[in-house]
C-alpha cells in the first residue's frame, strides 16, 4: 500500500506542473537511482526529492547522509533502495566527512560528484557548525538541506528550522520563537551558488542541481519538504502542500549565484500577489489553535521576506 | 639521516615519509607542533597531502573518515580535550573499518586547565576499536608512527591506530632522531572497501539486532589478529631499518624480583631507578607497556608488581594496575602518580619499590597508603 501510494503520488508529481514546464521535464533521465522500495512512510516527499536530485547527478556521485529520515528509507542491512554510494555518518559530521570525501577524489584526480544529502536538525542546528566550516574552507561538494521543520526521524521534535507557531511533541503549546534564517547564515559564507527549492517543483530542483554541480566550490540548496505525519495533513495533500508554501510566499523559490539573486519562476507571481497565508496553514494540524496574534507575526514575516528579497532583487539594497 | 627533534616533529616528520593523501588537523597545546610542521611540508612542498585545517576535532575526524574511505592515507593529530571531542567519531572510524592513523599528545582533563601530561585521555577511548600504542622516546615516536600505518592497513587489521606521546615530557623533548628511507616498507594505500561509485555500496545503513554483533565481532576478531600483526610488523622494521620493539620494552627484568610497570615517559625513568635499587641490591626491572590496546600477554609468574598509573578511572582505580591484575592474575602495587604533569622522578619510582605493598594502592603525594 505505501509503495502504490508513493508511486501515485509520483505520478501526481510528473504531471501537477505548471505549463510551460511539461515540455522540459522530458530533459529529466528515467535512469533510477533511488528504487521503490524505500521505507519512507506514505506521502514522503523528501523521498522524491532525492529521486530528483539523483537522476540530476547522475551515477558518478556519492551521497553522505548524516543521522535523519533518508539514514532509514534508504533500507536495512543487507538491503538498500540506493544505486549510489552512499557513505552514512553521525549527525553532527556530514559536511566535514565530505570535506574529506571531497579532498580524497581531487587527491586521486576523481570528478565524482560529493553530495551531502541531510535533514533540517542535521543542517540548522547540530551540524551547522561543521557546515560553516566546510562553506568557509571552499570545499568542493553541493550541501542540500531538505527541509520538514522538525526531526522527523525521532518523531517530529522541534528544530531550529521549526516555523513560529507549529505544534511539534516537544512545543506541544506552538514554537514561540521563528524559523532560524538558515539561508541567510549560508550566504554569510558568500558561496559561488546557493538557492531553494521545493518538492512540489521537481523541475525546479533538478534544473537548480545541474546547475550547481557544474559549479566548482560549496554549493548549497534548501528543499521545503513538506512531511505527512510531522505536519498532520493527508498524504495525497504532499505536493499540494509545497505548492501553497510557494503560493502564499511562505517559501522563496530562488537562486543566488555568485551573489547575485534571482527569484525561481514561480515565486515571482507569487511575490507580487501572495495567496492568502490562510492557504497553507489551515490545512495543517501542527498549525492548530494558532492564535490571532501569532497568525498576524507569521503573517509579517512572511511579508518581510517577500519585501526584502524583491528589494535585493531590485538593486535596491 | 640523523637530526634531532621534539616528540612533536618526530611525529611530523613521520607523518611525512608515509605521504598520507588528506590530513585533517585542528590545533590545541601540546600537540599543535606537529600540525603546524606538516603545514610547512605542506605549504613548501615537501609533502603533496592535501591539508584540511577544519574548525573542531569532530570535524578533524570525520573529514579523515571520508577521506580515509573515499581511498586516500589520512592522519590527524590531537590531545585531551580533542580527542574528547571527536569520541564520537573515533568510535566511527573503528566501526567503519577505516585505518586512520592519529598521533594523540597525553594530556590532563579539565577543570581546572591543564596541559601536562596525563594517560586519562587516551584511555577514556578505550573501548573504541583503536589500537593504541605509547611511546617514550622521540626515536620511538617516529618509529611507531611509521609501524602505524602499515599495521592499521594490513588487511588483517584495518582498524586505525593511536600513537599516544606524553605532553611536554615527549612532544617537547629534544633528542636524537633517525629518519629513514620507508621505500617498500609503506606499500602503496589500498582499502579493500573503498568508495566506488563503479561498485555502488551503502556504507553503514541501520543494521538490526540479527546483523550488529557480526560486525562488531569482526573488530574483535581483527583486534586479536593484530597482535601477530604488529609482532610481524615490528620484526620487519627492525629488519629494515634496525630498531626493535615489542609489546612491552623490558628492562634488566631477566632475573628481577619485583618490576615496574608503567607507560610513556615514567617508564624510561623507571629505567633508571631500577639502576638505582640494582646497586642496593633489590632486584628490580622495569616492563615498559607499549601497546594498550590490544593489551598484550604479559609473563609476570613469580615476580611483585608495581604499577604506575598516570590516570584513574574514579571509583574503580588505577586502569593500567586493573588490566594488569585481570590479565595476569598478579596483584600489583598500585601507584597512582604524574597526574596532570605531576612530577616524578627515578628517585620517586625507586622509593614506590623500596616502600611497595602488593594489593595496596598509593596516590603519589597525598597519602601513604589509601
Amino acid at each position: 500500500m505505501l509503495r502504490l501510494r508513493t508511486a501515485k503520488l509520483s505520478l501526481q508529481l510528473m504531471t501537477d506542473i505548471d505549463e510551460r514546464s511539461v515540455t522540459n521535464l522530458s530533459v529529466i533521465p528515467k535512469e533510477e537511482y533511488l528504487y521503490k522500495c524505500t521505507s519512507a512512510c506514505a506521502g514522503c516527499s523528501s523521498s522524491l526529492c532525492l529521486r530528483y536530485v539523483l537522476k540530476a547527478a547522475g551515477p558518478d556521485s556519492v551521497l553522505v547522509v548524516p543521522a535523519c529520515c533518508t539514514s532509514v528509507l534508504q533500507g536495512i542491512y543487507p538491503g538498500t533502495a540506493m544505486s549510489v554510494p552512499v557513505y552514512n555518518i553521525a549527525f553532527a559530521a556530514a559536511a566535514a566527512c565530505a570535506s574529506g570525501l571531497s579532498n580524497a577524489l581531487a587527491a586521486q584526480g576523481k570528478e565524482t560528484n560529493v553530495i551531502v544529502y541531510a535533514g533540517d536538525g542535521g543542517t540548522v542546528d547540530i551540524g551547522i557548525q561543521a557546515l560553516s566550516g566546510a562553506f568557509e574552507r571552499g570545499t568542493n561538494f553541493l550541501y542540500i538541506c531538505y527541509d520538514n521543520e522538525a526531526y522527523g526521524n525521532t518523531g517530529m521534535q522541534r528544530s531550529g528550522a521549526t516555523p513560529l507557531g507549529a505544534r511539534t511533541t516537544t512545543t506541544p503549546g506552538g514554537k514561540p520563537t521563528a524559523k532560524k534564517d538558515l539561508d541567510r547564515i549560508v550566504e554569510a559564507h558568500n558561496p559561488p551558488y546557493m538557492a531553494t527549492a521545493c518538492s512540489a517543483y521537481p523541475l525546479d530542483l533538478y534544473k537548480k542541481v545541474k546547475k550547481a554541480l557544474s559549479i566548482e566550490g560549496p554549493k548549497f540548496i534548501h528543499i521545503l519538504a513538506p512531511c505527512p505525519p510531522g505536519w498532520r495533513y493527508p498524504t495525497e495533500k504532499t505536493v499540494e502542500m509545497g505548492k501553497m508554501a510557494v503560493k502564499t510566499g511562505t517559501w522563496i523559490l530562488y537562486e543566488r549565484e555568485f551573489g547575485k539573486l534571482s527569484i525561481s519562476g514561480p515565486s515571482k507571481a507569487a511575490m507580487r500577489k501572495p495567496a492568502p497565508l490562510e492557504d497553507y496553514i489551515k490545512g495543517q494540524g501542527r498549525f492548530k489553535n494558532v492564535s490571532p496574534e501569532i497568525f498576524d507575526l507569521m503573517r509579517q514575516q512572511v511579508q518581510q521576506n517577500i519585501d526584502r528579497l524583491s528589494r535585493e532583487e531590485a538593486g535596491a539594497c | 639521516m640523523l637530526t634531532i627533534a621534539t616528540g612533536n616533529k618526530a611525529v611530523a616528520a613521520a607523518v611525512k615519509a608515509a605521504n598520507p593523501g588528506v590530513i585533517a588537523a585542528y590545533p590545541i597545546t601540546p600537540q599543535t607542533e606537529i600540525v603546524e610542521q606538516i603545514a610547512d611540508y605542506v605549504t613548501a612542498g615537501d609533502l603533496a597531502s592535501k591539508y584540511i585545517p577544519v574548525e573542531s576535532e569532530h570535524s578533524a575526524m570525520a573529514a579523515c573518515i571520508g577521506a580515509s574511505a573515499g581511498g586516500v592515507r589520512t592522519f590527524t593529530a590531537t590531545s585531551s580535550h580533542g580527542l574528547l571531542y571527536m569520541h564520537e567519531m573515533v568510535h566511527w572510524a573503528a566501526g567503519a573499518r577505516l585505518p586512520i592513523v592519529m598521533a594523540n599528545v597525553n594530556r590532563a582533563l579539565g577543570p581546572g586547565w591543564n596541559t601536562w601530561a596525563e594517560h586519562t585521555d587516551a584511555f577514556s577511548q578505550r573501548d573504541t576499536g583503536w589500537l593504541q600504542v605509547f611511546v617514550g622516546t622521540v626515536q620511538e615516536a617516529y618509529d611507531a608512527t611509521l609501524m602505524a600505518f602499515r599495521i592499521a592497513e594490513d588487511e588483517r587489521v584495518l582498524l586505525p591506530v593511536m600513537v599516544n606521546l606524553d605532553g611536554f615530557a615527549l612532544s617537547h623533548i629534544t633528542q636524537a632522531l633517525e629518519t629513514v628511507d620507508p621505500g617498500d616498507f609503506i606499500p602503496p594505500y589500498h582499502l579493500p572497501h573503498a568508495i566506488d561509485t563503479k561498485n555502488p555500496c551503502v556504507y553503514g545503513p541501520m543494521t538490526g539486532p540479527n546483523d550488529y554483533y557480526k560486525f562488531r565481532w569482526d573488530i574483535e576478531r581483527s583486534m586479536r589478529d593484530a597482535r601477530g600483526v604488529i609482532a610481524e610488523v615490528e620484526r620487519e622494521f627492525a629488519e629494515q631499518f634496525g630498531r626493535s620493539y615489542g609489546p612491552t620494552e623490558d628492562y634488566r627484568c631477566d632475573d628481577a624480583d619485583v618490576v615496574v610497570i608503567a607507560m610513556g615517559t615514567l617508564g624510561k625513568e623507571a629505567e633508571v631507578a631500577v639502576d638505582r635499587l640494582r646497586d642496593e641490591g633489590i632486584k628490580a626491572g622495569s616492563m615498559r607497556l607499549r601497546w594498550f590496546r590490544p593489551f598484550p600477554d604479559l609473563d609476570l609468574a613469580g615476580r611483585e608488581v608495581v604499577v604506575i598509573d598516570r590516570d584513574y578511572s574514579f571509583g574503580f582505580g588505577g586502569v593500567v594496575a586493573h588490566s594488569v591484575r585481570s590479565k595476569t592474575g598478579v596483584t600489583p602495587y598500585s601507584v597512582i602518580a604524574g597526574l596532570g604533569g605531576q612530577e616524578v622522578t627515578y628517585n620517586d619510582i625507586a622509593d614506590f619499590v623500596r616502600n611497595r605493598h602488593p594489593g595496596e594502592e598509593m596516590w603519589f603525594g597525598v597519602s601513604e597508603h589509601v
